[in-house]
């Protein structure tokens, strides 16, 4: 007879001392495991009811400026820091952790349009609509320690004919760009524009230059167009003519060839510059007009700012926003910008105040434990698996809305479909072919011109 | 996610005859399955594909798999088709991970009881057991002899540490068996039926004389259930909280026991009701009935998902295998049978030596069964008939065994009895790697108390017992598409079988819609657009050519027919019949009528034939075979 069994020693299978881990076996044979299916069902679900909960995305508000905030820069050097520029002409520089003012550089009459900082972290130029560009120092690296409420005086000066309503700086070289009646790009050690271009007589809202192919720039224009150029050519690339007026550009910082347009018709537009003649996507949800946007720094999302004083975060991809930002006090967004490591989000707002908001309503800030993480990947991994399901998706695409921005959202879904329903009549009754299809893509595209 | 499945055995033996043959054909499937040398091949193909697979994984890996891959080719949906293929390869790479793994994380083997020569190991008794082994596991063959509150009802908690019993007449013990020490005793006064622990070892409920009632650990009465009224069995669902009763006048009741609310009260309408079994695999509970039914139910409905008549007379016990794929029932006809719990029809099955009073399934599939005092244990007795039990043993003192319990993560039994409590040593009962997550029997305090956090919040609902658990989460087609995807199928085999016959392909007429009512006419022929006509064709045309050669053969005299077979008049066909005599043999028949002789007769038995219906010869029309 050969006889065998299951004999276990205790000391293999528990703790030797009190200060060791517990031991730990697994078995991962589905027998032991029942009903898996419908016991993860029920962790999607209470990662998505805890995900609600835990939802507190608003940080903080900074105030300080005496008037509306109409632009903000963030240093790519430093993730701690953040220019904003006011309508009346102040710019400030404040401590995020700290959420206070470390100096403020006065000298604009009109408001402050544009804010870049230099690659180098140690320099930034503004704008106005004063006409004038001005070239400002940064305080060194360690800038929390230093609180000196005096007032900066800028390095130099630049004066334009017209009013400025945007500057980007250079990703690599020290020239910046601004955007007016024309574009010009400026070397800040000569006192006139080194490039000017011009195309069309209306005014550039919006100027960015594109962070892997530098010499490429793109603005956006009130004659509804977007402009690309190139710096190394005399003359501007290509232009896109829209229906209505995109508002302000950024480009993908991943896959640099894309980017997206606020436009004034409340979508968001994202194109691939080598086709301009249909877009990428439309990013669908504010119902007022899109003010400001600006890309992740991992590419796979943009937050955008909108006159109906919600900011939102929209996928690069995705056709509606994943996230809704409002508060009670929160008037017209002017500015958004995404922080430098992806986890923080910053608008600027007509009611003088700086928000910080959490990219990840829901996120654990802090340092995690490897344990945290593991099961916070886990639980994601778990809600993306069973997201379809009804109950589910319920809780997950639930946002709480102020009843005028739900309202409006409605009403611009009854005009929508209206629209459709007229133009499905329209065929109906039209000889076959006479009005054709037209992607929704492609359709708020009026011209491209080479 | 409610499904309802009714299975009649009065509609006739076609049914099951048609089980027979599906069962046939999974035969035939499960050749598929991966020998070694086919493993050899494909590990080697995947070598060659560049991964680094040894047959033995190819092998393991096969158990972590969920399931086949869903066919992609045809797919028109490329985002889709791309986040498939991804998911697919995760999966496969998950497998294989756990197959690569299984060497550091299985380390303990399975016990097992080999016979040399000419021994056989049903004929091992205990005390040669305990011989072989080691000194702590000899010790976990015990007898408690307890004979005046007996006979005795027991469970094991979930990780097997703790044994509770409940004697007949109030005494309520929790042992931690292994280390020989009593955690509680108490004596309740009262008829105790039956005993079962909730989540952990911590609470349990006793069916009492009138009420049930939960204990603590210490053997403090913590609730009366005063809705549970005359409980005779119970039964706990670990994922769902569920405390589920069945009484004398055959209700089955669910009480949830994380929130005390009864979820559940289903009258079963099949009078006393003393046989009750969970399927770990769906929650689903099964009560066997005294009239040969099993019914299984889940809280949400007052109907029963299934009704089976599986024995002539009463059942006496249900038991389910871990996976839920076999059950196993036994009646008071002697007879265990084997059920594929999926398709619900039967396997096979064996005569206990008297009406088996208890069964249980082990977590490696051995079969116990009780009968009188005795008990014989099966070894892969689920997935293939076997003629010899695997392991016998008869209680000391002729004592008739009441429940028999097999202890999870050990190869142990617990017996409860008329004389009391036995432990026995079974070799290859349990399942030799356990998961800490799951149940660990070295559980500590801290340990469970994080456990006890962890159920609850993955707690079930009630509503999600149903007959499959993968449908959570499955894509529930519509009605509507149901039934145009039917048409399609419908249309097509028409023209398919009218291009074979060389009939004029008819097309379905674009329908015209207009508003208006449905007119049951209108409704009618939709319903009947959907259904293969053109069969009716072919039929017609070999009626008449029947009828043809008929009145040919009318001049050779018509020899008279015995009286059985003159229901199956046809020229040159043969007839597949079966037959059913009075000692439960099946015999299939081919029969050729032109030459009125027995083709072919084939003769099995044990399958499909529960039980005996007349001494003659009955015979049933299945169909005609070419």
């Amino acid at each position: 007879m050969k006889v065998k069994v299951i004999a276990r020693s205790e000391e293999e299978f528990t703790r030797e001392r009190r200060q060791d881990l517990q031991k730990v076996f697994r078995n991962l044979d589905p027998k032991l495991h029942q009903q898996e299916k419908a016991v993860e069902y029920t962790r999607a679900l209470n990662a998505a009811k805890l995900d609600k909960v835990f939802a507190k995305p608003f940080l903080g508000a900074i105030s300080g400026h005496r008037d509306g905030v109409s632009s903000m820069a963030k240093n790519p050097r430093r993730l701690n820091c953040l220019l904003s520029g006011s309508m009346d002409g102040e710019i400030r520089l404040w401590d995020l952790p700290k959420r206070h003012m470390i100096s403020q550089y006065p000298g604009h009459s009109g408001a402050v349009r544009g804010l870049s900082v230099a690659p180098d972290g140690d320099h930034f130029v503004s704008c106005g609509d004063d006409c004038t560009i001005r070239l400002w120092e940064l305080p060194p690296a360690v800038i929390a320690t230093r609180e000196d409420d005096e007032a900066q005086e800028p390095i130099a000066t630049f004066q334009g004919k017209n009013a400025f309503r945007s500057i980007d700086y250079h990703w690599s070289s020290d020239i910046f760009a601004t955007g007016g009646a024309r574009v010009d790009v400026w070397d800040p050690n000569r006192s006139e524009p080194i490039h000017t271009f011009s195309w069309g007589s209306d005014t550039i809202v919006s100027v960015r230059f594109n962070p892997a192919e530098p010499d490429i720039l793109a603005t956006t224009g009130s004659n509804r167009s977007i402009a690309l150029y190139d710096l190394r050519l005399n003359t501007p690339l290509r232009k896109l003519i829209m229906q209505t007026r995109p508002n302000s550009v950024a480009w993908n910082p991943r896959e640099a060839f894309n980017f997206t347009v606020g436009s004034e018709d409340c979508n968001c537009y994202s194109y691939d510059m080598r086709i301009l003649k249909t877009a990428t996507c439309i990013h669908k949800g504010h119902v007022s007009a899109v003010m400001d946007l600006d890309y992740s720094p991992t590419g796979r999302e943009f937050v955008t700012g909108s006159y109906d004083r919600t900011v939102r975060i929209f996928a690069y991809n995705g056709g509606h926003s994943r996230e809704i930002y409002h508060t009670k006090r929160m008037q017209r967004v002017f500015c958004v910008k995404f922080s430098s490591d992806a986890s923080y989000v910053i608008s600027g707002s007509d009611d003088t105040n700086i928000r910080l908001w959490k990219s990840k309503a829901s996120e654990q800030l802090g340092i995690l434990l490897p344990r945290e993480k593991k099961k916070h990947a886990y639980l994601e991994s778990v809600k993306e698996r069973y997201k379809h399901l009804p109950e589910i998706k319920r809780i997950d695409r639930y946002r709480h809305l102020p009843k005028p921005v739900y309202k409006a959202g409605k009403l611009r879904q009854t005009v929508y479909d209206a629209d459709k329903k007229r133009e499905d009549r329209k065929r109906a009754h039209s000889a076959p072919g006479s009005v054709p299809h037209t992607s929704a893509r492609k359709k708020r595209i009026v011209a491209v011109v080479e | 996610m409610k499904k309802q499945k009714k299975f009649k055995k009065d509609k006739g033996k076609k049914q099951r005859m048609e089980a027979g043959k599906k069962i046939k054909k999974k035969s035939k499937n499960d050749k598929e399955n991966i020998t070694p040398s086919v493993a050899k091949g494909i590990a080697q193909k995947l070598q060659e594909e560049g991964a680094q697979l040894t047959p033995e994984i190819v092998l393991r890996k096969k158990k972590y798999e969920r399931g086949p891959a869903p066919k992609l080719t045809g797919m028109s949906d490329k985002k889709l088709k791309g986040q498939l293929q991804e998911k697919e390869k995760l999966y496969g790479e998950a497998a294989v991970t756990a197959a690569q793994a299984e060497q550091w994380l299985l380390p303990s083997e399975g016990g097992y009881l080999e016979a040399e020569d000419l021994e056989q190991t049903k004929n091992f008794t205990q005390q040669a057991i305990v011989k072989e082994v080691d000194i702590t596991s000899a010790r976990k063959a015990f007898d408690l002899q307890l004979e005046d509150l007996a006979p005795y009802t027991l469970d094991y908690n979930n990780n097997g540490k703790y044994l509770l019993i409940g004697g007949r007449k109030g005494h309520l013990a929790i042992m931690d068996w292994k280390q020989s020490k009593l955690i509680m005793e108490t004596q309740v006064t009262e008829t105790v039926r039956d005993v079962k622990f909730l989540h952990n070892e911590l609470f349990f409920a006793v069916a009492q004389k009138k009420y049930t009632f939960i204990y603590d650990k210490q053997g403090v009465e913590i609730h009366c259930l005063r809705d549970h009224l005359s409980t005779l069995k119970l039964e706990f669902l670990p994922h769902h909280f569920l405390l589920a009763s069945v009484d004398k006048a055959g209700i089955l009741r669910y009480q949830d026991t994380s929130t005390g609310q009864l979820v559940g009260f289903i009258r079963s309408q099949l009078g006393r009701c003393g046989v009750m079994r969970m399927n770990p695999y769906n929650s689903v509970i099964g009560l066997g009935h005294n009239n040969g039914t099993v019914t299984m139910w889940s809280p949400n409905m007052q109907n029963p998902l299934v009704s089976m008549l599986c024995h002539k007379g009463p059942v006496t016990a249900i038991a389910y295998d871990s996976e839920g794929r076999h059950m196993v029932t036994a009646g008071i006809d002697g007879k265990v049978k084997i059920w594929d719990a999926r398709k619900f029809s039967p396997l096979h099955f064996y005569f206990a030596p008297t009406a088996a009073k208890s069964l249980d399934i082990s977590q490696r599939g051995l079969l116990a069964m009780s009968s009188g005092s005795g008990i014989q244990i099966w070894r892969d007795a689920l997935t293939e008939k076997q003629s010899k039990p695997y392991m016998m043993h008869r209680v000391p003192k002729g004592a008739q065994v009441q429940d028999i319990a097999f202890c999870p993560y050990e190869d142990v039994m617990a017996i409860g009895h008329g004389k009391g409590v036995s432990s026995i040593l079974v070799p290859g009962a349990g399942e030799p790697n356990f998961d800490s997550y799951v149940s660990n029997p070295y559980q500590t305090l801290k340990q469970r108390r994080e456990a006890e956090v962890h159920k609850l919040l993955d707690k079930l609902q009630p509503e999600m017992i149903v007959l499959d658990p993968e449908e959570i989460g499955a894509v529930q087609k519509s009605a509507k598409e149901i039934q145009q995807t039917k048409g399609l199928q419908a249309n097509e085999a028409n023209a398919a079988i009218a291009e074979k016959l060389g009939l004029p392909v008819k097309t379905p007429k674009e329908k015209k819609k207009t508003k208006g009512r449905s007119k049951a006419s209108k409704r009618l022929r939709r319903k009947e657009s959907n259904i293969i006509t053109i069969k009716r064709a072919l039929i017609a045309e070999q009626v008449k050519g029947a009828s043809k050669s008929q009145s040919k053969d009318k001049d050779t005299p018509e020899v008279p027919l015995p009286r059985a077979l003159q229901r199956f008049k046809g020229p040159g066909i043969l007839y597949l019949c079966r037959s059913i005599t009075k000692f439960g043999w099946n015999w299939v028949m081919f029969l050729d009528y032109a030459s009125r002789s027995i083709t072919s007769l084939e003769t099995y038995w044990a399958n499909g034939c529960p039980y005996i219906d007349s001494a003659d010869f009955e015979l049933r029309l299945e169909g005609s075979v070419k």
